[in-house]
């Protein structure tokens, strides 16, 4: 009985990963193709994600009052209920980073866009891969996630480091170079709930919390 | 609109000038499995027996009130035909012993003088214990005595026998608590299947049984009826304080 | 020497236990010389003719007690249709109403019967029956039976049936089982053993009576299948044969004896072995 209640509580979680994924992709393609119409239908999204997020929570409480589960039920349960708020923040970046883009479709492209480009490829796999090594219960996998968080790091800090410069030589871009700062920020911000989600799905996995350590401890 | 086989209306049961169930108003909803539950002499198994009329037996119970099966008075029925339409299962197994499997299943029908063809008879056994999950483990042995079964198969033997007259309701009375964990596993999973084809109404003192299995929950205190509602929502979100202090340990 | 307290303990237990061990030995040895008398003092008295032939007339030797074997068995199976009906019925409604006004009563009469002398209970039918009749018959020497067998009767059954627990009868009754078939077809089958037993202990009491038979079967020289008339049965056999003043129906008398024991002894060890095969532990 409670093997299928918790079967389905991972496929509405699944479902609602796909979706965000979906949200972020779109909006970072919005942004570099330029096309207005996919940053709307990102906007749009949110409050589908909204609802499902609260259903997820109330699944995971009814769940854990009606089955009391028990070791690795009951760490995946918890860690479902965890990782559903995550991807709803995910979700909120990737709104985020619509409502930027709007701005900017609209005006000149900078070049640090190519910049951009990779930081947000390197942050929308590190979220593939997490909610992959979740489906999969992939202890690797989750832990590969874990450390490509430093390289996004240095990524949005030399894309920073390049606008700010550049602002000091072009004043009039300080505008969309600050727009652009915060979409950095966002995908960094995407890359740590994507490290968030690793360390769920490897507690869930084996039950070792590495939160809070370094790339060497774990 | 929602059908509704059992309805219970201002139902009060007494022992003598004792009452032990006191204005309950429940209505029953078909194919779903609802719980009663509450602390050691609330009154749960006197209102479960009321439904078939078998706390009659006692000397002295009078009733008050009424309690519709399909929309007649159960109260104005003959109380054998009631029983008839009515399945029951007790807390401890009780097979006769001094029949075989074969015959304990069709019991209702043999004791009852009901004249079937032996494929008639054959066909009820057969099914009825598939019903109850027990076919697998006893077709090879139909005519060994029913003693002879583990605790948990003597519990499905009992629930076939309740099957085989195919009853619209099966009352159950704290079912499992004779059982070991994996028995009781095994009959809560035979349970939630049975609901596809009978309306369930289930007795426990064990509430984490009445939070896995059940739809709906009524939770009985001292002979009245504190609450009752979807199971998901009593046991997250309770209404009555006292639900709340039951289900946290309180008491009971 | 000395003996310490533990020491003196254990010895005194060990005398203890063999003084039970003795005492048990003691009263079995009386049973022991009984069965040893009569198989070296009956056997010799057995034979087929024994068996199959009526009495000769007097004088003439040889001849056998076939009359009295009929006549024994025809009186138990007329006290067993009296007692065991009525047995079972009075059993069943003690066992089910244990607490009520009527029952209490029956009860007190079923063990002032059961402990009035067996020549009272004789003289009794003899004044009901033989009376009004005007002749002995073995139809009086049954009812006499009957009435000392019906209280071993309605005890076991009582006991039996208070044994089979509560479950069952609720079984039966949430099936929609009306009481009198749940009487009928679930209870008494789940308690046959014990009463079958109970039936068999009280054949084994009645088979060996004499006295009611004085005044109600009377006894009789002849084979005789018409039950209101007088018949001959063992005990009573064996009573005159032994009080006579001849030599070959004295061991006549212990060939009886002999047979008679056979049978109450055989009739107790199936009534236990009865129900170690079929009596149920709940």
């Amino acid at each position: 009985m409670i093997g299928e209640k918790i079967l389905s509580l991972k496929e509405r979680l699944i479902s609602e990963a796909n979706i965000v994924e979906m949200m972020l992709a779109r909006s970072v393609e919005g942004l570099l193709e330029g096309y207005s119409d996919k940053l709307f239908e990102v906007i749009r999204l949110e409050k589908d994600i909204n609802r499902i997020e609260i259903e997820i929570e109330e699944l995971c409480t009814n769940t854990i009052a009606l089955f009391q589960p028990e070791a690795k039920d009951l760490r995946t349960v918890l860690m479902i209920y965890k990782i559903n708020n995550d991807l709803e923040r995910i979700g909120d970046q990737a709104v985020n980073i619509s409502e930027s883009s709007q701005y900017l479709i609209e005006r000149p492209e900078l070049r640090i866009l190519k910049s951009i480009a990779r930081l947000s490829k390197e942050s929308i796999a590190m979220i593939r891969d997490s909610i992959r090594a979740f489906i999969d219960e992939d202890n690797e996998l989750a832990i590969t996630v874990c450390v490509r968080d430093a390289t996004v790091d240095e990524l949005h800090e030399a894309i920073v480091k390049e606008l700010i410069e550049q602002m000091r030589d072009e004043p009039q871009i300080i505008e969309r170079a600050l727009h652009i700062i915060r979409i950095s920020r966002n995908l960094e911000r995407v890359a740590d709930l994507a490290t968030n989600i690793a360390e769920d799905t490897i507690y869930m996995i084996s039950g070792k919390v590495i939160k809070h350590q370094t790339a060497e401890e774990s | 609109m929602v059908q509704k086989v059992l309805r219970i209306i201002d139902f009060s049961a007494s022992y003598g000038d004792g009452r032990v169930v006191s204005n309950v108003n429940l209505e029953i909803e078909d194919n779903k499995i609802t719980a009663v539950m509450g602390p050691s002499g609330c009154g749960k198994s006197t209102l479960l027996r009321a439904v078939n009329r078998m706390h009659e037996l006692h000397p002295n119970a009078t009733v008050e009130g009424r309690i519709m099966l399909k929309d007649k008075d159960i109260y104005r029925m003959n109380p054998i035909m009631l029983r008839r339409q009515i399945g029951m299962v007790f807390q401890r197994p009780n097979p006769f012993p001094t029949m075989s499997i074969y015959d304990n299943v069709i019991a209702g029908y043999k004791l009852n003088g009901i004249k079937l063809s032996k494929d008639e008879r054959d066909n009820i056994v057969e099914k009825s214990l598939i019903n109850a999950a027990l076919w697998s483990e006893v077709k090879d042995n139909l005519h060994k005595r029913g003693t002879f079964l583990s605790g948990g198969q003597q519990q499905r033997l009992c629930i076939a026998r309740a099957l085989a007259m195919k009853p619209d309701i099966l009352l159950l009375d704290e079912p499992t608590s004779a059982l070991d964990p994996k028995a009781t596993a095994f009959i809560e999973e035979l349970i939630v299947e049975l609901k596809k084809s009978v309306t369930i109404l289930l007795v426990t003192h064990n509430i984490a049984q009445a939070a896995r299995v059940s739809d709906y929950t009524a939770f009985l205190f001292l002979g009245e009826l504190v609450e009752f509602g979807v199971t998901e929502r009593v046991f997250t979100v309770p209404t009555d304080r006292r639900t709340e202090e039951y289900l946290t340990g309180k008491f009971g | 020497m000395c003996i310490n307290k533990i020491e003196w303990r254990i010895i005194k237990d060990r005398v203890f236990l063999l003084l039970l061990i003795i005492i048990a030995l003691v009263s079995i040895v009386p049973l022991g010389f009984i069965l040893y008398f009569l198989i070296i003092k009956g056997a010799p008295a057995i034979n087929w003719e024994f068996i199959i032939a009526g009495p000769k007339p007097y004088g003439i030797s040889g001849g056998g007690i076939a009359h009295a074997i009929v006549g024994t068995l025809i009186l138990i199976i007329l006290a067993a249709l009296l007692s065991v009906p009525a047995g079972l019925s009075i059993g069943l409604f003690l066992a089910e109403n244990r607490k009520s006004k009527l029952a209490y009563w029956v009860r007190l009469g079923v063990d002032i019967l059961q402990s009035i002398p067996s020549i009272v209970i004789g003289i009794i039918v003899w004044s009901w029956i033989v009376k009004p009749m005007r002749m002995f018959s073995a139809f009086s020497g049954g009812m006499a039976l009957g009435l000392m067998m019906l209280p071993v009767i309605v005890r076991s059954t009582e006991e039996t049936v208070r044994l089979i627990p509560y479950s069952i009868k609720e079984a039966s009754l949430s099936l929609g089982v009306p009481y009198y078939r749940t009487v009928l077809k679930v209870i008494l089958p789940a308690g046959l053993s014990g009463i079958v037993s109970g039936i068999l202990l009280s054949i084994a009491r009645i088979a060996g009576e004499t006295a009611p038979l004085i005044f109600t079967a009377f006894g009789s020289r002849f084979m005789n299948l018409d039950i209101f008339k007088p018949v001959e049965s063992m005990p009573l056999l064996i009573y005159r044969y032994a009080s006579s003043p001849y030599q070959d129906l004295h061991t006549m008398a212990w060939g009886a004896s002999f047979l008679l024991v056979v049978l109450v002894l055989t009739l107790n060890i199936t009534a236990k072995g009865v129900c170690r095969r079929w009596c149920r532990k709940y």
